[in-house]
């Protein structure tokens, strides 16, 4: 049985992917998805995988943000 | 990222916060037996602390890890990897069997040991290569790529 605090976490990630694909600023889009990765990463806390959400943590929000920003600033920021 | 964008609070700030981003990847990488934490999450905490160093100073005042010395960490990365499994296929045991490895220790200790080298070996390759993809994506000229 999924309890509340990790549906809670399914529905925010849902909606950060959501408004991710829906948004027309890449940068804002890329903030969005770190959030994506944040509340993810609090969804493996809550299902005990702390070695995941460790990785989850480190690598999406910190080190794909900082990528996908390196290579907004190569291209356009805004989506055609 | 080019140029350095860096404030003198900036730079304050990153002066407190690094050591102790390489104290914990440390502590990550050595308690990695019993707890969250490995060798590939000491790796990204390392890399995540040298790329605020890069973001903060840029690329002309970059003193800690040139794009060199990024490209021979994430070379001696799988050389440890390597040279540890291929030592204990060299002393009789299977490929990574570390408790075969010749050290005046007890056989528990023998296999911490290699586990730890193992581990680092993992740590300073995955650390090379995310500075490396940083370096790529955002320093090298548009026309070179």
């Amino acid at each position: 049985m999924i309890d509340a605090l990790a549906l809670l976490f399914l529905v925010l990630m849902v909606v950060c992917a959501a408004a991710a694909l829906r948004v027309k600023d890449l940068l804002a889009a890329v903030t969005i998805f770190g959030a994506f990765s944040f509340f993810s990463a609090a969804f493996f806390v809550v299902q005990d995988a702390l070695d995941v959400a460790f990785t989850e943590a480190a690598v999406g929000a910190v080190i794909t943000t900082v990528f996908f920003v390196s290579a907004i600033r190569r291209t356009t920021r805004r989506v055609r | 990222m080019k140029s350095r964008f860096g404030s003198p609070l900036l730079d304050a700030a990153i002066r407190l916060l690094v050591p102790f981003m390489w104290l914990f990847a440390t502590y990550v990488l050595i308690h990695g037996h019993d707890s969250p934490g490995g060798g590939f999450q000491a790796g990204v905490i390392l890399a995540a602390s040298i790329i605020l160093l890069r973001l903060v100073r840029g690329r002309d005042r970059v003193s800690a890890l040139t794009s060199h010395d990024a490209l021979m960490l994430a070379c001696i990365g799988p050389l440890l990897y390597g040279g540890i499994g291929f030592a204990s296929l060299l002393f009789g045991g299977n490929f990574l069997d570390y408790g075969v490895l010749p050290l005046p220790m007890e056989p528990a200790e023998v296999r911490v040991i290699g586990t730890l080298g193992i581990e680092a070996g993992v740590m300073v390759g995955v650390a090379g290569v995310l500075v490396l993809i940083f370096d790529i994506l955002a320093w090298v000229d548009n026309d070179t790529v």
